[in-house]
């Protein structure tokens, strides 16, 4: 068994060193795929974490009150609303507790807001909902109310941002599809090739009884072997570059989605494992793609 | 040994071998002779199980193959040791490496090899020449090592296809002569051949194919055609 992987294991690191120009392309096939996988699994793992940040504002609907209305006027509001069914919980944010909040958000940068000569937030109501479902009326019943200058309900941002997700998600899905092919192929010409350079030897291998799986051996761990390599230059690259994103542009993502960058630990140690799973298995799959017909024969 | 019953094998319309009954045992040294595509080499790849053939049933070592699953091939394999003309040896590797490529096929140990493979060396009176490459050989050395290949496993039978087709009289004469010692020794040797003189000179058994039948066997038999 050890015997017969160690033969294995030698036999195809000389058959990648031997094919250089074919191994080289399928390293770099395979390396460009996982690559262009990991910018897609960055991207969606980021984006599903912060849609899920979103979604937390879902049951709230903030209404903006009118610059005249006076903080007497917005109990008469708060009360009539909280008498609705659908309503759970009303707090009045004054626009200075919303401008506080706005400065914290912004952290080192909130000296930017304190050039503002005054306040140009309203001062709000903020309604949560009972229950998700009955968004729709309640956002309508505010609209209609006296004093309220605007109303603003995210469910719609939510669910643009998600019908967005999901399209990039499946997107990416189609692409990665797609490539797996490409690299397959190209990993099954690669080990073609050594199968034709060595078919005397294999020839002869069977006439002095070879078993099918001592001839497949060597040709499975030179496809693995190569999977293996692009999976480790692959992760590699995705580190450099992700940790440079994240470096980059914390800050700005921050701002811009209020959600930070997932952790770039975390994310190499997941990915890792897809990496060298899904590369292994390219590069087993297009040798024995390859071997099919050949040892049949 | 080796037992043929009533075995048929076409190719499309083309008779390969038809209805043939032989039965090789064991210690036999057997020509086969007859005109190029008279059914010699099918009747060879029947008995490697390279092809299957359409009737009758073929029993070596007492287990019959007609049917075998390409699982159990190998194993069969393992008995037979194959010579063929044109040597078969690996170009890039030397003489002790391609003896020891047949052991590791059946993965035997490196301390095996090393006890081993010298022994068959000399035996074939090639010892001098294990670090070298087939392409420094002379044709009859590249065919002592093909034979040493085929017999480093301890084969109960060696299959040879025109073993001297490519060499001058006398080394073909040599390596008849360490063929039959072989054969002396107990393992069962089958040889096609197109040697007159090599078959008449041995006057061994001689099975006659033509046109897909066997038309003679006979023991210590000759030629019998002028091609």
């Amino acid at each position: 068994m050890i015997r017969s992987l160690r033969y294995s294991l030698t036999q195809a690191t000389v058959q990648v060193f031997r094919n250089k120009g074919m191994s080289l392309a399928s390293i770099f096939s395979i390396t460009a795929m996982l690559l262009i996988l990991g910018l897609f699994f960055f991207i969606s793992v980021n984006i599903n974490i912060a849609t899920e940040k979103a979604k937390q504002q879902f049951n709230t609907i903030e209404v903006y009150l009118l610059e005249e209305t006076t903080r007497q006027d917005a109990d008469v509001i708060a009360q009539s609303l909280l008498s609705m069914d659908e309503i759970s919980g009303v707090v009045y944010v004054s626009k200075e507790d919303a401008m506080q909040a706005f400065k914290q958000r912004w952290g080192e940068k909130s000296y930017l807001l304190d050039g503002l000569a005054d306040n140009p937030l309203p001062n709000a109501l903020r309604v949560e909902l009972a229950d998700l479902e009955d968004g729709r009326l309640v956002y309508e019943a505010c609209r209609n109310l006296i004093g309220v200058e605007d109303v603003r309900f995210y469910q719609e941002e939510v669910s643009k941002i998600l019908t967005i997700t999901d399209f990039i998600q499946k997107g990416a899905l189609i692409v990665i599809v797609f490539l797996i092919i490409v690299s397959v192929i190209v990993v099954s010409n690669t080990v073609k090739l050594t199968v034709m350079a060595r078919q005397r030897e294999i020839m002869i291998m069977k006439y002095v009884g070879a078993t099918n799986w001592f001839i497949r051996g060597p040709l499975l761990a030179e496809g693995m072997m190569i999977g293996c390599i692009s999976a480790f230059i692959a992760l590699g690259l995705t580190w450099l570059i992700y940790a440079r994103i994240v470096n980059l542009f914390a800050t700005q993502a921050l701002l811009l989605f209020s959600s930070s960058f997932v952790e770039v630990g975390f994310m190499m140690k997941n990915l890792s494992w897809i990496f060298i799973a899904l590369g292994a298995s390219i590069g087993a799959f297009g040798s024995i793609l390859s071997m099919r017909r050949f040892l049949n024969a | 040994m080796i037992r043929f019953e009533g075995v048929t094998k076409m190719y499309g319309s083309n008779v390969g071998l038809e209805d043939a009954t032989i039965r090789i045992k064991k210690g036999d040294f057997v020509f086969l002779v007859g005109p190029s595509g008279a059914g010699k080499s099918t009747l060879i790849k029947l008995i490697l199980k390279e092809i299957e053939p359409d009737e009758g049933s073929i029993f070596v070592n007492g287990q019959d193959i007609t049917h075998l699953s390409n699982r159990e091939i190998p194993a069969l394999r393992r008995n037979i040791g194959m010579v063929f003309q044109d040597f078969r040896l690996l170009p890039h590797k030397t003489v002790y490496e391609n003896v020891a490529f047949a052991m590791e096929v059946v993965q035997s140990t490196q301390r095996a090899m090393r006890r081993q493979i010298p022994l068959v060396l000399s035996i074939m009176g090639i010892s001098d020449k294990a670090d070298q490459f087939p392409a420094e050989l002379s044709a009859g050395e590249q065919q002592r090592v093909a034979i040493a290949r085929a017999l480093i496993n301890n084969p109960m039978m060696l299959i040879a296809d025109e073993p001297t087709g490519n060499l001058d009289p006398d080394t073909a004469w040599e390596i008849m002569k360490l063929i039959n010692q072989i054969n002396r020794r107990g393992t069962t040797v089958l040889m096609v051949t197109h040697a007159k003189d090599i078959v008449d000179r041995m006057g061994k058994r001689v099975v006659a194919i033509d046109k897909g039948k066997i038309v003679r066997d006979a023991w210590g038999g000759e030629y019998g055609y002028d091609d």
